[in-house]
Order: C-alpha cells, then sequence, then structure tokens
C-alpha cells in the first residue's frame, strides 16, 4: 500500500458497530429512482447508531407504522439489481426490534 | 480586486422546451442578455448547468454554447456544483472580472431536464446525491429532503399546514410571472391535500424540474456606468460547502453552509440583513425556504416557517422572498436557477419588475443551494 493510501486509511479507522440505534427521521418514497421503481412504496431513514455516527438506510420487514425513537437493528439484504440482467447488489438495512416475547 | 456590475440580463420562459434543444435554450439567453447590454460579444462565457450529461447526453457545454450563439473563439468552459452550478458560474464570472483576468464576462445558466421523465429523470438527478452512502439504498432528492422535513416538523411540532404559506406565496408572485411555468394559485388548505411524493413532500412542496436559460453579463463597476443606465452592483460573492450527505452533519436542522456563505457575503457588501429588500433564496423544498431564511438571519433558530403565516414573506413583507414565484412556481430549470435569481433580481433593483416590484428595493441577495446546501452559493446585488 502505497504511504499516500495509507494516510488516507488512517484518517478512515476501522471500527465495529454494533448495528443498532434508533430512527431519527424516516419517508415514504412513492417516486423511485431506476432500479428501484418495482421496490416503492419503501422507507427510507436516518438511523442514529447506538455509537452516536448516523447512516441513511432503507428499513424493512415492516408490518406496521414507524415513528421517531423507534428501535432498530442492522441486517443484510438485497438493495437492488443493476438491470433486468444486472448484478445483485447486497448491503445494509435496518428492521424493528420487537419486544422479546417470553 | 475590481468592483464588479451587471449590465446585461436575459431569460428564456421557464417550461417543458420539448420543441427547444439545449444549445438553442441557451443562445437565446445569451443573445437577449449581450442585447440588453448593449454589447455584441464578452471576453469569456462560463456556463452553469448541473446535469446535462444525464439529461441531454451533452457535456463541452463553453464550446457547444459559444460556437452556437456566434460567439466561436472566445474563452469558455462549464462550471458544475449541482443544482449550484449557477450560482457557481456566477462566482466563476464575478472572480474573472474582479480579478483583472477579463473585462467583460457572460455568465450562462442552462437546463434541459423534461426530456427524461419518471425513474429515469429521478436516476439522473441522483448523480448529485452520495453514490456509494444515500443513493445505493434508494434515497432520492425528494426523500432526502422528506428526512430533513419531518425531523423539522418532529422537534418543532409543527403540522404540514405550517408550511403552505410557501407555496401559496411561490405561486401567487409566479402568477404575475410571464416566465413562469406554473402560473395558477394553491388555495389555503389545499397544500396539506396534495399527493405525496416522499411523505412529509408532496406535489405542493416540492419545485418542478423544469427547461430554462438564463445569462448575465458581467463587467467592473467603472465600464458599466458607461455602459447602460442601470448597472446593478454585485458587491458580494461568497460560497461554502457542507457534508454530501444529510446524515454526516452534527446538526441536520442548522444549514451550515447556507449560514457561512451568507455570512461571508454580508461582510463583503458590510450590511446586514435589516438592509436586505427582498431574499430570492432556494425553494425547491418548503423546508429548504425554512431553514434559508435562519440561515440567512431572518428568523431564529425553528421559527423559520413562521414568516410564512403572516405575509413577512410577500411582495409587501417585511423579507419579500421568491418574488417571480421561486423555484417552487417560477420553476426549477436545476443548474440554470442561480442564474435566473441574478435575473430576477436585477429586474427588482432595476425597478422593471412589473407587478411583481418590491417597492423601493435598492438590496437584494440570493442564494442558490446545491443538493440539501452542501453546496451554498449566497450573491448580494445592490442598485
Amino acid at each position: 500500500m502505497s504511504e499516500l493510501r495509507k494516510q488516507v486509511e488512517i484518517q478512515a479507522e476501522q471500527f465495529a458497530f454494533a448495528g443498532t440505534g434508533e430512527v431519527y427521521s424516516f419517508t415514504t418514497v412513492l417516486q423511485a429512482p431506476e432500479n428501484f421503481e418495482e421496490q416503492a412504496p419503501y422507507t427510507l431513514a436516518l438511523i442514529k447508531l447506538d455509537e452516536g455516527p448516523m447512516i441513511t438506510a432503507q428499513l424493512t420487514d415492516l408490518d406496521g407504522p414507524v415513528a421517531i425513537g423507534d428501535r432498530v437493528e442492522m441486517v443484510t439484504r438485497k438493495l437492488t439489481t443493476e438491470g433486468p440482467r444486472g448484478m445483485i447488489v447486497y448491503g445494509y438495512k435496518f428492521r424493528k426490534i420487537l419486544p422479546r416475547s417470553s | 480586486m475590481r468592483e464588479v456590475a451587471i449590465v446585461g440580463i436575459g431569460q428564456t420562459p421557464v417550461g417543458e422546451h420539448w420543441d427547444t434543444s439545449l444549445r438553442m435554450l441557451a443562445a437565446e439567453a445569451v443573445r437577449a442578455a449581450l442585447q440588453d447590454a448593449g454589447v455584441k460579444t464578452a471576453d469569456a462565457l462560463y456556463v452553469g448547468c448541473g446535469f446535462s450529461a444525464p439529461f441531454s447526453s451533452q457535456l463541452h457545454l463553453g464550446a457547444l454554447v459559444a460556437d452556437f450563439a456566434g460567439l466561436r473563439g472566445i474563452e469558455a468552459y462549464s462550471v458544475e456544483a449541482a443544482d449550484a452550478s449557477g450560482g457557481a458560474a456566477l462566482r466563476t464570472g464575478f472572480l474573472a472580472v474582479a480579478s483583472g483576468a477579463v473585462e467583460t464576462a457572460l455568465v450562462l445558466g442552462v437546463e434541459k431536464a423534461t426530456d427524461t421523465v419518471g425513474s429515469a429523470r429521478i436516476q439522473a438527478r441522483n448523480t448529485s446525491l452520495d453514490a456509494d452512502f444515500e443513493a445505493a439504498h434508494g434515497a432520492t432528492q425528494s426523500a432526502l429532503a422528506a428526512l430533513l422535513m419531518r425531523r423539522y416538523m418532529h422537534e418543532y411540532g409543527l403540522e404540514l399546514s405550517a408550511f403552505e404559506g410557501f407555496s401559496i406565496n411561490a405561486h401567487a408572485n409566479g402568477s404575475r410571472n410571464p416566465n413562469a411555468m406554473f402560473r395558477n394559485l394553491i388555495k389555503p388548505g389545499s397544500f396539506a391535500r396534495a399527493p405525496m411524493v416522499a411523505d412529509p413532500i408532496n406535489l405542493f412542496d416540492g419545485a418542478p424540474d423544469a427547461d430554462g436559460a438564463a445569462a448575465v453579463v458581467l463587467t467592473t463597476v467603472e465600464r458599466a456606468a458607461d455602459m447602460v443606465p442601470q448597472p446593478v452592483r454585485l458587491t458580494a460573492s461568497a460560497v461554502a460547502t457542507d457534508s454530501l450527505t444529510l446524515h454526516d452533519r452534527p446538526d441536520l436542522l442548522i444549514l451550515r453552509a447556507a449560514q457561512q456563505s451568507a455570512a461571508r457575503a454580508y461582510a463583503q457588501a458590510g450590511i446586514e440583513p435589516n438592509a436586505v429588500s427582498l431574499f430570492e433564496l432556494h425553494d425547491e423544498y418548503t423546508i429548504l425556504a425554512a431553514l434559508s431564511l435562519e440561515a440567512a438571519g431572518f428568523a431564529e433558530r425553528g421559527q423559520g416557517w413562521k414568516l410564512a403565516q403572516d405575509g413577512a414573506i410577500g411582495l409587501q413583507g417585511s423579507i419579500p422572498i421568491s418574488t417571480f414565484g421561486g423555484l417552487k412556481a417560477r420553476g426549477n430549470p436545476i443548474g440554470a436557477t442561480g442564474i435566473y435569481q441574478a435575473v430576477e433580481a436585477c429586474l427588482q433593483l432595476r425597478g422593471q419588475a412589473g407587478d411583481n416590484q418590491v417597492s423601493g428595493a435598492r438590496t437584494a441577495l440570493i442564494q442558490n443551494l446545491g443538493g440539501l446546501g452542501a453546496t451554498a452559493i449566497t450573491h448580494i446585488l445592490q442598485a
């Protein structure tokens, strides 16, 4: 690895998140871009991770309304397929953490 | 630095120009601005355009437009900052003249958005988002604006109807602008019932993508006095940036770049917000209008929406905004918007705004945002 690349990598330090957080804001996307039309309507959210940083991701496995402050956890899902014969793109989405049934 | 003035303005109507090509729109605005300035050419042409690559399969607009407008040979190139491309081109023209590098600069904003429709247009516009961390997750500009708006409503306890005044004002002003895309009025109460795009952003909230071109001619204040009866001085030009993504901002409900570029502009012009006669802000969404008013010092944090409640933003109000309809009703010719703002501000300061005239307008603030405020470009124009 080149010296300059190392400097860039050092600025972006590796850190493992727990994958949990809460909904900071959300919207239902009705007018979607290409490769997302068949998913619409879908829920996009800002997730405030428990460690502090925020990320943009879809909410998945929803079977009821969403509210700001809902607790969520990360799951791996298909994000899209790049065209009818294209590559399948996997990535992170979030789902609500359900109360434990005992 | 030399003092800079605007000596010529030109604009095409904003709308769906399916029978007119990008180069035709551009040349029309360029010819109109040159004619208005009473000159045949300029030393340089700076083109602001945000999305000609995905919309029109066309880059290299400097040479294309210079040649087509009959200016072959002059310095010409384009400047890109997404929705703020027009403002960025104006900044480039300002620097060129102020520095002494050129005597007369043409600045053009142009966009041809409506040949691309539906999901393809959203996809094209998504090229200005963060490709890896926003667009890859199905985000759109409207969806991101919705995330911002819902959080604002949540923190300040607001209903959707709190924002209707912005769209009502924009359409009232647009209805009197012959160059506006939408000339219909929005009735109180109908705003909150409009079909959703990405809730809480609805059809009466977001500005329509449009086609259009606008141009200005810049030169030094010294030369301007001999050229035209009413030169408009460009007394401030300031650009600031914020994180491209919303999620990386420490405080989402402050448009930090808008705040910084406005503060720098006020300092350059040596004025306070209370000296501003009108504010052409980037009302692509009502939430951006509210946040821009806060960022430019016209309202405290969380109070920007209130200015749309009591007529303060109207033509006779304390801080008139979107005086020719803004992005919402004049239409949003995306990369050209910053130059439309400059042209409209000049009309106001020359006293040529007709039915849209803000009486006694002496100082205009114009602010062009890229994305949801990742780029903010502020200029101050004075009579």
